[in-house]
């Protein structure tokens, strides 16, 4: 099957470090310090979300009240991506554009829940209880606002993109093949045109809860990703990002600027033991080819014991030479957007003219290894 | 070597396994018995207490486990077990080595209550969630992490069944299973995998999800008799009843299927997915998206309107749904539709979720195969205004060859399937 080129002609990128391409840029260029908050979810180190003016992307307060802050996080970043490529008033491109949303789910009513538990500890019947308080204390709307495919129907509704979409689920490897599949989609021709991406609020006790009960969180101060032997885990990161991705030829004949290639995106599922995650990705990037000198290596890796290093070893083994930055560094770890979110940095750094060739990988904290191989456009 | 093309001069997709659990039970045949012959999986809820609640009936399966489980548990038998019988009867690739990829619409997870109060037991004093925080950083319940991140079920099944790749959980909401189907075309025809298996699959009826449907009033709260409750269609049809099941289908490369001697089941001939920006939970009142889906699904497969025999309906037994639906098949089949049969399975199963778009399909292909249309339940009081052949109370006999199948979902998800019989003996 022919291949076709697969650009990326919009970035939309939030984060603790702010909005759009050029916060990033110069960040990726500095090199931090990064945004760190250790207090409010003590010994919980997270990085917070820049606060949006949501008005700029989601005007109708209606709308903005019907989302929770994942959600708003994502049609925000989505509406910054459509803008970038130019495409915000395009009406029949929306129409046609196809999304792909990497979601987890959404946030709980943490009082709701605290009371209806204290509660159940001392009642009768537990069973009827806890249908009386549901019955009462949920909000209607609260579900709408939680189910993981309503970021992508929120992004239909605030956007006007009425083109097909599709919520894949899945933690960290959701950000994966939702890019692996867009990139498939445009490559072989079945697309033109796909927005892709995810967002991840950190700032909630119940995701924070979820990670914990496995041990897989980093306490008290930040420490850098790779640095974390001592006391390995994640430190998770409020932020989101979409890419609109085109085919080259689409882009070229309406004339849009692509700010990278995006040449080779692949997942792999290695069942966990050591050395597993280093093989995983080492076929992965040894199926991109050469890596050329002046390369950027973007990690989206956890922080997390063991496959942290070993990934490491495998981003060493594929680019030597490379400058390696991890995204948990400058942002934090964005979960289901964190190999969005590093994919859009590698395409920033590349646009900037900070290197010529990226690769970017990452191995979600439990499950899944993902590469992706990005050059100057 | 690869012969056969779509008329798009794509690999045609056949199927060569089908498995399907729902309330009605486990496997093809008793579904099939039982959806012929009219019958309900409809009942009063004795999983949790109901009391209190304006429903209490559902499409539950409580054949499967003796103590107590939670959703993505279920979720995972079910769909463990419509895969089995999917993969057996393909006969494709060795036990645990499934030569494809895999795709899978899982409903979201989250943590349960019954998880929540094992934490807050062992908390003195206050429970919030920092509370809980303490609790689980003893990691005394290292387990509820793998039970509860959203990739867990597609990852257990991916190890079960051997499959290839970085397995795919997916949400389209109530058409989650016919895009977990598309998926696998997609990818065949691309060349990606020469096989797929594709699952949908929902064991999420608790009381919390319930309620949430309920406070939605998207529920019907006609509880008696249960049996009576999902009437699509009908003129006092007052909102879905949940189910429970999963549909699998192996899909693959109609040469490679060919080249191993499998028996092709039918092809999956089109598919169509349109959004639709309107409203979160309501349709575009001109049906464009729905309609739009439809003729896609058509286009896909180089068929017209006139080449469908039969239409699988979405049909939830919602007043909203069912008018959308009637008006968007207006729209398609024109004249037709007077007399095009249109079924809906959900008057018997309920409404599967995340699995009804494959439970759906598994059904329409035996549809096809057994030359008999499972009948509407529960039409006793027609709505005069959508008049349709809905193929009431009484199965029926009839030449299928090729069916469409709609899955319509909250948040502007329309997803539409062409199934066909397979291609006359070449």
């Amino acid at each position: 099957m022919n291949r076709r080129d697969v650009v990326i002609t919009g970035i939309g990128i939030a984060s603790s470090l702010g909005e759009g391409v050029e916060a990033h840029a110069a960040a990726l260029g500095a090199g931090g310090p990064p945004v760190v908050d250790t207090e409010s979810f003590k010994p919980y180190p997270l990085h917070p979300l820049k606060p949006l003016e949501l008005d700029r992307q989601i005007p109708k307060k209606s709308d903005q009240r019907q989302m929770e802050p994942w959600q708003r996080l994502g049609v925000y970043t989505a509406g910054l991506a459509l803008d970038s490529a130019g495409l915000k008033d395009d009406a029949e491109a929306k129409s046609a554009l196809q999304v792909i949303v990497a979601a987890g789910g959404g946030e709980r009513d943490h009082t709701v829940d605290a009371a209806i538990l204290e509660g159940l500890r001392g009642a009768n019947e537990p069973g009827a209880f806890l249908n009386e308080r549901l019955m009462s204390d949920l909000r209607p709307t609260l579900f709408l606002a939680q189910l993981s495919n309503l970021l992508a129907g929120n992004i239909a509704i605030v956007h006007g993109v009425t083109g097909p979409s599709r919520t894949f689920m899945g933690e960290e490897q959701a950000g994966v093949d939702a890019i692996r599949t867009a990139h498939a989609r445009i490559a072989s021709g079945q697309s033109d045109l796909m927005l892709v991406g995810g967002a991840y609020n950190a700032e909630r006790r119940d995701m924070l809860l979820l990670f914990e009960l496995g041990g897989y969180l980093h306490r008290d101060d930040f420490q850098p990703v790779f640095e974390r032997e001592n006391a390995p885990g994640l430190i998770t990161g409020s932020a989101g990002a979409f890419l609109v991705l085109e085919s080259a030829e689409r882009a070229a004949a309406r004339g849009a600027k692509a700010y990278a290639t995006l040449k080779h995106t692949d997942a792999a599922r290695s069942r966990r033991e050591p050395g597993t995650v280093r093989s995983a990705l080492d076929n992965l990037l040894g199926g991109f080819g050469p890596v050329g000198s002046e390369a950027l290596a973007i990690s989206a890796a956890t922080g997390c014991a063991g496959i942290t290093a070993e990934e490491a070893a495998a981003i060493a083994a594929a680019a030597p030479s490379a400058k390696r930055i991890a995204t948990g560094d400058l942002v934090g770890h964005g979960v289901e957007a964190a190999f969005p979110v590093s994919v859009a940095l590698a395409a920033i750094a590349l646009s900037a003219g900070q290197a010529r060739e990226a690769i970017v990988t990452g191995a979600g904290h439990w499950r899944g290894e993902g590469a992706a191989h990005l050059v100057q456009a | 070597m690869s012969t056969h093309r779509d008329a798009k001069g794509r690999p045609l997709v056949a199927v060569t396994g089908l498995g399907v659990v729902t309330s009605l039970g486990q496997g093809k045949d008793a579904n099939w018995q039982a959806l012929t012959a009219g019958q309900s999986g409809i009942h009063r809820i004795d999983r949790f207490p109901t009391e209190g609640l304006k429903t209490s009936i559902g499409g539950t399966v409580d054949f499967l486990f003796d103590g107590p489980f939670t959703a993505p548990q279920l979720s995972e038998k079910l769909a463990t077990l419509a895969a089995e019988e999917a993969v057996g009867q393909s006969g494709i690739g060795a036990a645990g080595d499934f030569p494809g990829e895999l795709f899978m619409a899982v409903p979201p997870v989250e943590m349960e209550w019954p998880q929540k109060q094992e934490l807050a037991q062992s908390i003195d004093g206050d429970v919030d969630y920092d509370s809980l925080l303490r609790a689980a950083a003893t990691h005394k319940y290292k387990a509820m992490h793998e039970l509860f991140v959203f990739g867990g079920v597609a990852d257990h099944i991916a190890d079960r069944f051997g499959t290839k790749g970085s397995p795919i959980s997916l949400s389209t909401a109530c058409s989650s299973g016919a895009t977990a189907i598309q998926m696998g075309v997609e990818a065949i025809r691309r060349g990606d995998t020469q096989a797929a298996l594709c699952i949908g699959t929902d064991g999420s009826i608790h009381a919390e999800a319930l309620i949430r449907f309920s406070l939605l009033s998207a529920l019907s709260t006609q509880n008696d008799p249960p049996e009576a409750a999902a009437k699509p269609f009908s003129k006092n049809r007052d909102g879905f009843v949940m189910g429970e099941g999963a549909g699998a289908l192996v899909l693959e490369d109609y040469d490679h299927a060919l080249v191993r001697g499998a028996t092709i089941l039918g092809i999956v001939a089109g598919c169509g997915e349109r959004g639709d920006g309107f409203h979160r939970t309501r349709s575009s009142p001109d049906g464009k998206p729905a309609i739009l889906a439809m003729q896609d699904a058509l286009a896909d497969a180089g068929l017209t309107p006139d080449d469908v025999d039969y239409i699988n309906a979405h049909g939830t037994s919602t007043p909203e749904n069912d008018k959308m639906e009637a008006m968007s098949c207006a729209a398609v089949f024109g004249e037709r539709m007077a007399n095009l049969p249109i079924s809906s399975n959900k008057s018997m199963i309920g409404h599967t979720l995340t699995a009804a778009g494959a439970v759906e399909a598994v059904i329409s292909f035996m549809t096809i195969t057994n030359s008999l249309i499972p009948p509407t339940i529960n039409y006793v009081n027609p709505d005069p205004a959508i008049a349709l052949d809905v193929v009431p109370n009484t199965a029926r006999e009839a030449k299928v060859r090729t069916v469409i199948s709609n899955s319509f979902g909250f948040g502007g998800q329309n997803t539409c399937l062409v199934l066909t019989a397979p291609p006359e003996a070449a």
